[in-house]
């Protein structure tokens, strides 16, 4: 296999004992291995298996005939339609394509059939290596009630809470008064943050208890629940072990995964600043203690909540390869997938735990294809316009399974990519990560990239003050985008007003020799208007040489760029500071949104004599909004709470949309009567809304 | 409107023309106003000469007088004498302004909401069919962009308007005696487009956008759309491509799956026709299943006005460069500039079918729903563009991706094609 490994593992690798490198060599893993999975996380194993020379097998959906984990595998089979209980869970497809295209091991990814029991077993009952745990293990792991007991037995801190399988709404009442407010109702089978309700009193209770059980129905097929003593302000730090199967286990160090949203990662990074070493040897003992215990091998990660004085609680462990194992990876310098195939195929470790590293620090942030002003982030889908990834910037590592021309669509993890930087300091890496973010070109679906960079130049993540509470702590009233200062506000308008006489100019640049000669205009200066928000901003413009001088409230600014209009990236230096800004979209009305510090802003920019024309024109009436409820992103109708002539009152829930696993309550913003009740089809899209009209009182539901 | 602004270079003609009428107390001074009802002019936009008349709707509601018409008629004489365009805006309560005036060659612009256009007004139709309708109904905005075809795009308001018009100007050579203009271009013209190779569904039933092929093909994604409300079926608009405006015709899988019916055959012809006589390339995006089927399609002579569409095409001299996306079915593909109407460049993507028909509806009629394995071998045979490139109908299977190379090329090298037609007084185009 030895042309295969590049000359970049070896440098990975550099560490290694120069006999157990050698070892390395002469060592045989599988000829052929199948992806379970899709996305990113399928194009992330097919590289190591390209690396390792083995040959791959994707399986796709038929929509996802075009994927890239598609084309970057060697063989790739069709299992079943879009929805994934027909495709990606459709085991006994699956179980077809392994026969059928010989592959001697399967690597499921995460999510999925990641940490089925079932599949493991099946796979082992037909000589199929799984690349991962036993079914001992997945099965002793994934069952939380079990789980903590393991881990109570192998010494593992854990958190007081209901030891069982809650039987109903009733019960889950009475339980949760015995532990105590507020408390967690979580799926059995769950993980990922799907099936997952916290409530602070009997009614939640009730109501956490029905929508987890649906969740947890439709996401495992299992709708078992179970409650625990919730910890308020917990960090969320877990911990990477990686045990063989001769009963040797390594931690490898942490990851600080506190910034969530709707109790999913957005953000996260190793090592964490938050750890002194004693507490991460503690935990990293733990974990390796309970991964003994269940005879773990492979990959795996212990979960934990850390409470302010460091005090940390068993949560789960996943029997899986995490989405963010890349920060363990970066400062590691091991290939986590890498291991997890060699010791699937029976080899011991390569590592002594001593052997381990902390270099240098990792951030990832999850790049969503998702709206995060509503909510801190619904899914949003469409087409990838435009797509480029920022990979210019050193030490930038992106794992991604979409290209420019994808679609995201309603059936899958929205997703886009795991946006990874590292550097020899949190410092560095944090700069780089500002830097990628500014750099990443998305269009054609809303992403969550404002709320990235928010987060990662905020003081306080800065500082390293964060809990899983971070994002409604810091934005009670919901994420509103970056605000501007005077400063940044005076060096948007400039760049704007600059951008469209660039515009300008341009526009009367002709090749050839016309009939009728051009006139060359002398204009050197240029007076708009330009209206960012609520505000109009008087901006005056003069041509300096290649440079524009901007005066934007008695302010002058020097904006220089090479003003390519075609470049979905712009390099602007403003005063001598440099930004890089996107220009999304512009019209010949003046209309046109820039995304600035990560947030898009949306500008008019007119010439100062169209500006004060305008206010002769006629206004038109704004429509009335207040009485609309549009539904908020596109998904399935699940449930419909009202028939026609029904009262409702404020609040009140009307129906249920389920979007990437994710049910939502659709609730009634006003009181009133519900006359008429359209035919609700199963999929509504962004044009569709739920109308909720007030002064008719009555509650309309389109479709299409 | 008529204050000089030294930074606007604007020359107005006939400020002293005063009308001649004396009846109806219209000859007391007070009822005199320099220059009429109308400003007339010319000026440069973006340094390219063009002649303007604005009605002005303060002076006697902007009605057409005996002086108003010799002022309008004296800037087309001379914008005809120097080969430049006339910009008409058109604020008149009298309705016979139509009848002598051409305004940028009949393109209009309507406002949204404050704007009608009607032969006769609500209060005639009441009195003469009985039928209740508003201003708003019978000939607003929404009703001409939409409905009649009357307008080919619509605006917020008077300022929106120009600005766009000027946008729109910055396309079209100042006369037919001009070539196709070219701007200077940021987009390389070698760019590929990658998502191109996947956005044609795999199953041919399945709709996808138009627009986004032309969207990503055009210079910086610009696209100035006609009558984008009108017979959505089909696209038409305009693009430039390394810097050269070109006319952009495609079918639009998206709506009433891309069918050419009475009123998309009669957009795309008109649009086509433009293009001809202002020396403006064409380039035609097909997936079209046929002409729309039916009694209310025939009756309405769907032949007639779909020979419009052949007749255009074909008698095209510029540059016609044609992809075929998809399907190509019929007499539906003969008339989407195919290479039987003399296209330079016709291009099939591999997605692409040319054939009669769909397979399934041609096993039918052949085999009369005995043949179950016919579909396959239809498929086989003509599902794809093999058949076509064989004979020559396509000049080239084409990598989706690299679309925009292939057309960049073609542009400069077709740049000084002529072609000419058999002498006749005038074309006879199936009116």
């Amino acid at each position: 296999t030895c042309q295969h490994v590049s000359s970049l593992d070896l440098k990975n690798l550099c560490f290694v004992h120069l006999s157990r490198f050698l070892l390395f060599f002469s060592l045989q893993t599988f000829e052929k291995l199948l992806i379970a999975n899709r996305g990113e996380i399928a194009c992330r194993v097919i590289k190591t298996c390209k690396k390792m020379g083995i040959k791959t097998v994707a399986i796709h959906s038929d929509v996802d005939a075009n994927a890239v984990h598609v084309k970057m595998a060697d063989e790739a089979v069709c299992v079943g339609p879009a929805p994934t209980s027909k495709s990606y869970l459709n085991m006994d497809a699956i179980m077809e394509v392994i026969k059928k295209t010989r592959a001697q091991a399967v690597h499921p990814g995460y999510g999925f059939l990641s940490e089925n029991k079932e599949f493991a077993r099946r796979l082992a009952s037909e000589g199929v290596t799984f690349i991962g745990p036993d079914t001992h293990a997945i099965q002793a792991m994934g069952d939380k009630i079990e789980s903590k007991l393991l881990a109570k037995n192998a010494k593992v801190n854990t958190i007081p809470g209901f030891d069982g399988v809650v039987k109903d709404a009733d019960e889950a009442v009475r339980i949760a008064r015995e532990i105590g407010y507020p408390v967690m109702i979580k799926a059995s089978a769950g993980g990922g943050g799907k099936g997952m309700r916290i409530a602070w009193d009997d009614e939640e209770t009730r109501e956490g208890f029905r929508f987890s059980s649906q969740e947890a129905a439709s996401s495992f097929g299992d709708d078992r629940l179970l409650i625990e003593k919730f910890i308020d302000n917990p960090r969320h730090i877990e911990i990477q072990v990686l045990a063989d199967k001769h009963g040797n286990a390594l931690w490898l160090n942490e990851r600080e995964c506190s910034i969530q949203r709707r109790n999913q990662k957005v953000v996260e990074e190793a090592p964490s600043t938050f750890l002194d070493p004693e507490t991460r040897r503690a935990m990293g003992e733990q974990a390796v203690a309970l991964a003994k215990a269940v005879k773990y091998s492979s990959a795996g990660t212990v979960e934990f909540l850390v409470d302010s004085s460091k005090n940390f609680y068993f949560l789960e462990m996943n029997t899986r390869l995490q989405v963010e194992h890349p920060v363990t990876e970066c400062i590691t310098g091991l290939d986590l997938v890498q291991e997890m195939i060699r010791v699937a195929k029976g080899y011991p470790l390569r590592h002594k735990q001593a052997d381990i590293p902390i270099n240098g620090w990792a951030v990832e942030c999850r790049v969503y294809a998702e709206d995060p002003y509503k909510s801190f982030g619904l899914p949003s889908i469409g087409k990838l316009s435009q797509y480029q990834e920022p990979l210019h910037v050193p030490s930038v590592r992106v794992d991604s399974g979409i290209q420019q021309g994808s679609d995201i669509s309603i059936y899958y993890d929205p997703m886009i990519s795991k946006l990874i930087t590292y550097g020899s300091n949190r410092a560095e890496a944090l700069k780089r990560m500002e830097e990628a973010l500014d750099n990443y070109v998305i269009r054609g679906v809303a992403h969550n990239i404002s709320l990235l960079r928010e987060v990662i130049i905020h003081p306080r993540f800065v500082q390293g003050d964060i809990s899983t509470k971070f994002l409604p702590e810091v934005y009670p009233d919901g994420f509103k985008g970056h605000k501007l200062t005077d400063l940044e506000r005076r060096e948007l308008l400039a760049t704007a007003a600059s951008l469209y006489v660039a515009e300008q100019l341009r526009s009367q640049r002709f090749l050839g020799t016309p009939r009728i000669p051009i006139a060359k205009s002398k204009q050197s200066s240029w007076e708009l208007s330009v209206r960012l928000g609520d505000g109009i901003y008087p901006v005056a413009v003069s041509k300096d040489g290649s440079s524009f001088s901007v005066e934007v409230d008695g302010m002058k600014l020097n904006v220089t760029s090479e003003w390519n209009l075609a470049s979905p990236l712009l390099s602007v230096t403003i005063d001598g500071t440099q930004r890089t800004i996107q220009r999304l979209s512009r019209n010949a009305s003046g209309d046109t949104s820039i995304q600035f510090l990560g947030t898009v802003y949306k500008l008019q920019i007119l010439t100062k004599v169209a500006a004060e024309l305008s206010k002769y024109m006629p206004e038109k009436a704004a429509e009335d909004t207040s009485s609309i409820l549009r539904s908020p992103m596109p998904g399935a109708v699940v449930a419909v709470s009202v028939k026609p002539g029904d009262m409702v009152s404020e609040g009140q829930e009307i129906c249920v949309i389920e979007a990437m696993k994710m049910q939502n309550s659709m609730i009634a913003a006003k009181t009133g009567k519900v006359s008429y009740l359209g035919s609700l089809k199963t999929i509504c899209n962004l044009s569709n809304r739920i109308e909720f009209k007030k002064e008719k009182r009555r509650i309309l539901c389109c479709s299409p | 409107s008529r204050k000089k602004n030294k930074r606007i270079y604007f020359d107005e003609y006939d400020m002293f023309v005063e009308h001649r009428c004396s009846d109806f107390g219209m000859d007391s001074s007070k009822n005199k106003y320099p220059g009429d009802s109308v400003v007339t002019g010319r000026g440069r936009i973006n340094g390219r000469l063009a002649y303007v008349f604005s009605q002005d709707f303060t002076v006697f509601g902007g009605s057409l007088s005996g002086a108003h018409a010799q002022k309008i008629c004296k800037v087309m004489d001379q914008a005809a004498m120097v080969g430049a365009p006339v910009i008409g805006l058109n604020d008149s309560g009298g309705a016979r302004i139509q009848e002598g005036v051409e305004s940028l060659a009949g393109y209009a612009d309507i406002f949204l909401d404050t704007s009608y256009l009607f032969i006769t007004g609500p209060d005639v139709v009441k009195s003469v069919t009985n039928e209740d309708v508003t201003q708003e109904q019978l000939g607003g905005a929404k009703t001409h962009t939409s409905v009649s075809g009357v307008a080919h795009r619509a605006f917020e308001n008077d300022i929106d308007a120009l600005l766009n018009l000027r946008e729109f100007f910055n396309y079209l050579p100042l006369s037919n005696r001009d070539p196709a203009p070219v701007r200077e271009c940021h987009d390389p013209s070698d760019r590929l487009v990658p998502e191109l190779d996947m956005l044609v569904p795999i199953e041919s039933t399945k709709a996808y956008d138009m627009l986004d092929i032309i969207h990503s093909i055009a210079d910086e994604r610009e696209f100035f759309e006609i009558m984008p409300s009108y017979a959505r079926n089909i696209v038409v608009g305009f693009a430039r491509m390394n810097g050269r405006t070109v006319g952009i015709v495609g079918n639009q899988p998206k709506v009433a799956s891309g069918c050419l019916d009475i009123n998309s055959s009669v957009k795309g012809a008109r649009f086509v026709r433009f293009c001809d006589a202002f020396n403006i390339p064409l380039i035609t995006f097909v997936d079209v299943p046929g002409f729309l089927p039916g009694t209310a399609q025939e009756y309405g002579g769907i032949i007639r006005h779909g020979a419009k569409l052949l007749f255009a095409f074909a008698e095209a001299t510029v540059p016609k460069i044609t992809i075929i996306t998809r399907k190509a079915y019929g007499g539906a593909y003969d008339v989407m500039s195919s290479k039987h109407l003399r296209g330079d460049a016709n291009y099939a993507w591999p997605t692409a079918e040319v054939a009669v028909m769909g397979a399934k509806g041609a096993v039918q009629i052949i085999f009369r729903g005995k043949e179950a394995d016919a579909e396959a071998e239809y498929v086989d045979k003509f599902a794809n563009p093999f058949p076509a490139a064989m004979r020559g109908f396509v000049d080239d299977i084409i990598q989706p991706s690299t679309t925009r190379v292939r057309i960049c090329h073609d542009l400069d090298v077709l740049a000084s094609k002529t072609q000419s037609s058999p002498w006749k007084k005038h074309a006879n185009i199936p009116l």
